[in-house]
């Protein structure tokens, strides 16, 4: 009886968490409230590649001499303008005037050089220092003037200096940065709670926006019912894809899918037999149907590739055609091989993407022939095992850092790809500046690799951004990442 | 008596260094590497090498090991890998949200399941009974996660009563910080309140055939004086056994509550220092948590002698 009861109090309790709206709450308009997946480990982000440090501190509270906007583009920041020389090698910048650090000491020109020979000092942790690694020198010609020279041309300087990692320090407050940042940005760092929230507030008493609190709420559904409940405002990388459909169809919030530059990619052992073997590999590319990876492991929500590059970039090249889904091919291409019951080990890292694709990917190679077994690693293991050692058959990995092309030339990749003709692109990309004849040596890259079907491209990463209706200015796109709030503002 | 407690101090200070022993083992053997992890994919071998140093990773295992236990006997913790303050500093924060999660989860589940459980014997094969099986039954089969999500559904974005994640912090108020712990603190109680209903009623039942009941009840005292007094006194072993296991499962077990509730706890703490390899803030958290669970035990004994005076003539 009493079991019954209680059954039906649940039952009854559950219908009304449907029905019943969520209760209007008065928003204070100059306070936003974000909720992050991911706790950071600590605010430097010139010293550590968790993408979490960026995620706040980003434009918000430090400061590049260029930066990254929502589209990708290369803007002016700390530097208001630059030159660059016709030989490409000498970068002059001219800074912003006026500019103080949240301790109030002023931004010059030593900081630049400070700032940069920090990064790629011989004892640097800087997770980028090859951003770095065409800089010879770096000089303070004046106050307001820095120069850059190079010991090569290198075509992607200005988008390199973009990056969270080559933000602007100072020298007084560098060594503590992990715990009380001091930047230059519009937001300056007031609390951190560890475990539950960091709290930014603006240093101009006229912003839009006044106070910037980043909740960490690790659990997807729970990040929704912090929504719903009006706990958080904006959550601007949702991890459950399942739950953007009701949202959608919420009247009280906003979807936004935009792009990352996340290629989410199945990656294989290029030198590890039968991998080794042209075939093998483009017989997997055959086996994998991305639509049906897109639809079962991300709910829709991402745009299918065909080489490693970000269909939004204007160097890229749609080649999926190259390999389109035929299993029976696939069949052909492994007999011809001489491969017969092929058996291969898939190691997912824990990102939904992985684990929920590697299961699907699993039952489409099957259909060709090939046996595969699932091994789930943590990022920890996947880093020294997969990513240092080598020590794989196949992986699923989306590679978020942006035009990163180049790693397919480098000498040791965990690819264990090794092609004459893309390192001579890529040679030749980097003495290229002319942004037209970039763009059609990184279209050579995209086709070389896609021809020797280095990795079997699926699709590229979206980007779910929710937040609560008359939030403007957030981004859309994540060609960096970032939760760039200096443009938001309440409607 | 002091002989025993000395003795019992003496059991604790072996176990708690063979429990570092094996967790410094355990430790070292996890692969991943922490250095590797904290500046990523594009990690250069001299950046590698620089961080390593700075970390003191190229330092021998065994000279790890004993400045680890040095330290810990001098009274100072390692500084995080990852976050780059004081461990103890990190545990402190969070031992003040975990152990009074814990302490409340404990007491509701207590105060529901003892009264359940007399209740359900004293009306052993009627309704009422069956009743409090049922909710056993069902307390013991929710899973406490799900529950979780579940009255966050229910108190927090249907009816708006409670906040549906996060802690606001002990300075936000006594009344706000308790009110963001009722929901955390009702999931995790409510499979323990199960078992402990469970566990009482039978306790209960087993004291109520004793000899003892009967005389108590021949001799003319109240059926209500006879249970409290005489039975509940008497079936309460076992019951403090359950309980003790429980705060320690409360402690250790809140990991999933925790990330439910978005509640800065030292169940994150763990998560979080796993998935970093933060070895530093691992190894001192699961110490912790050994010397709370061994102290608790500890407790239990002595309870157990308070309780029963019959353990107290045996020692």
């Amino acid at each position: 009886m009493k079991t019954m009861r209680i059954a039906a109090a649940i039952a009854v309790a559950s219908g009304l968490a449907f029905l019943a709206t969520p209760g209007a709450q008065a928003q204070q308009k100059d306070s936003l409230t974000i909720g992050l997946t991911l706790e950071p480990p600590h605010l430097d982000p010139t010293a550590g590649a968790a993408a979490a440090i960026d995620e706040i501190v980003y434009a918000n509270l430090f400061e590049g001499l260029t930066r990254i906007d929502d589209n990708g583009a290369v803007q002016p920041q700390l530097a208001e303008s630059w030159d660059v020389s016709g030989d490409g090698l000498v970068y002059t910048f001219t800074l912003q005037d006026g500019v103080k650090f949240h301790d109030g000491t002023n931004f010059d020109a030593d900081d630049v050089v400070f700032s940069l020979d920090r990064a790629r000092a011989d004892g640097s942790v800087n997770a980028q220092k090859q951003l770095f690694a065409a800089i010879d020198t770096v000089e303070a010609v004046d106050a307001r003037t820095a120069r850059i020279t190079l010991s090569r041309p290198e075509g992607a300087l200005l988008f390199n200096l973009g990056w969270g990692d080559a933000v602007m320090v100072a020298r007084e407050s560098a060594a503590t940065n992990k715990v009380a940042p001091i930047g230059t940005g519009p937001f300056k760092f007031d609390r951190w709670v560890r475990g539950s929230q960091i709290r930014l507030v603006a240093t101009d008493d006229t912003r839009a926006i006044r106070k910037v609190t980043f909740r960490f709420v690790p659990d997807p559904s729970a990040q929704i019912a912090a929504l719903k409940a009006g706990d958080i405002d904006a959550v601007s990388n949702l991890q459950a894809p399942e739950a953007v459909i009701a949202l959608q169809a919420d009247p009280n919030f906003e979807v936004a899918i935009g792009s990352t530059e996340g290629e989410t990619i199945l990656a294989m052992n290029n030198s590890r037999a039968p991998l080794n073997d042209i075939r093998v590999r483009q017989a997997i590319a055959h086996a994998i149907d991305r639509q049906a990876i897109i639809d079962g492991a991300m709910f829709g929500f991402g745009t299918p590739i065909g080489t490693h590059f970000a269909p939004h970039h204007p160097a890229y090249v749609d080649l999926i055609a190259t390999y389109p889904h035929d299993p029976a091919r696939a069949r052909a291409l492994l007999a011809d091989a001489g491969q017969s019951d092929l058996k291969l080990t898939l190691k997912l890292p824990p990102p939904t993407y992985a684990r929920r694709g590697g299961e699907i990917v699993a039952a489409q190679l099957k259909e060709a022939g090939i046996t595969v077994e699932i091994i789930p690693v943590e990022w920890a293991q996947w880093l020294e095992q997969v990513f240092r050692g080598t020590d794989y058959d196949l992986t699923i990995v989306s590679h978020t850092e942006p035009v990163d092309i180049g790693i397919y030339a480098r000498d040791t990749y965990y690819f264990n790809y090794d092609s004459p003709s893309l390192k001579a692109l890529m040679a030749r990309l980097n003495n290229t500046s002319d942004q037209a004849a970039r763009n059609r040596i990184l279209g050579q890259a995209q086709r070389t690799i896609t021809s020797d079907s280095v990795s079997a491209y699926m699709f590229q990463l979206a980007k779910l951004g929710v937040w609560r209706k008359g939030l403007k200015g957030m981004w859309r796109n994540a060609p960096v990442q970032a939760t760039d709030v200096t443009g938001v503002r309440w409607e | 008596m002091l002989t025993y407690l000395a003795r019992r101090v003496l059991v604790l200070l072996v176990t708690l260094l063979v429990a570092s022993l094996a967790i410094f083992i355990v430790l070292e053997v996890l692969p991943g590497d922490a250095a590797l992890l904290i500046l990523g994919i594009e990690a250069q071998d001299d950046t590698l090498a620089a961080l390593r140093t700075q970390m003191g990773l190229d330092r021998p295992a065994a000279l790890r090991y004993l400045a680890w236990i040095g330290g810990l006997a001098s009274g100072t913790t390692g500084i995080s890998h990852t976050y780059d303050v004081p461990v103890s500093q990190l545990i402190g924060e969070r031992l003040t949200l975990t152990v009074p999660l814990a302490l409340i989860a404990l007491l509701v589940s207590t105060l529901i399941a003892i009264p359940l459980g007399m209740f359900a014997a004293t009306r052993r094969g009627r309704p009422g009974d069956y009743g409090v099986m049922g909710f056993s039954q069902i307390g013991m089969a929710i899973p406490n996660f799900w529950f979780a999500i579940l009255s966050i559904l229910i108190f927090a974005v249907a009816l708006g009563w409670f906040p549906a994640s996060g802690f606001p912090g002990w300075d936000a108020g006594l009344g706000t910080a308790l009110w963001a712990l009722v929901l955390p603190a009702l999931s995790l109680a409510l499979p323990e309140a199960a078992i402990l209903a469970r566990v009482t009623r039978t306790s209960v039942l087993d004291t109520l055939g004793a000899d003892y009941v009967r005389t108590a009840r021949a001799k003319g005292l109240a059926p209500r004086r006879v249970l409290w007094g005489h039975v509940l006194r008497n079936a309460l072993i076992p019951m403090t056994t359950i309980i003790g296991l429980q705060f320690a499962f409360l402690l250790a077990g809140s990991i999933v509550i925790e990330a439910v509730f978005a509640l800065p706890g030292v169940g994150r703490l763990i998560f979080q220092a796993v998935s970093q390899r933060d070895l530093v803030v691992l190894r001192d958290v699961i110490l912790l948590l050994v010397t709370l669970v061994v102290v608790v035990n500890f407790l239990v004994d002595v309870a157990y002698t308070a309780i029963d005076p019959r353990t107290r003539r045996g020692s």
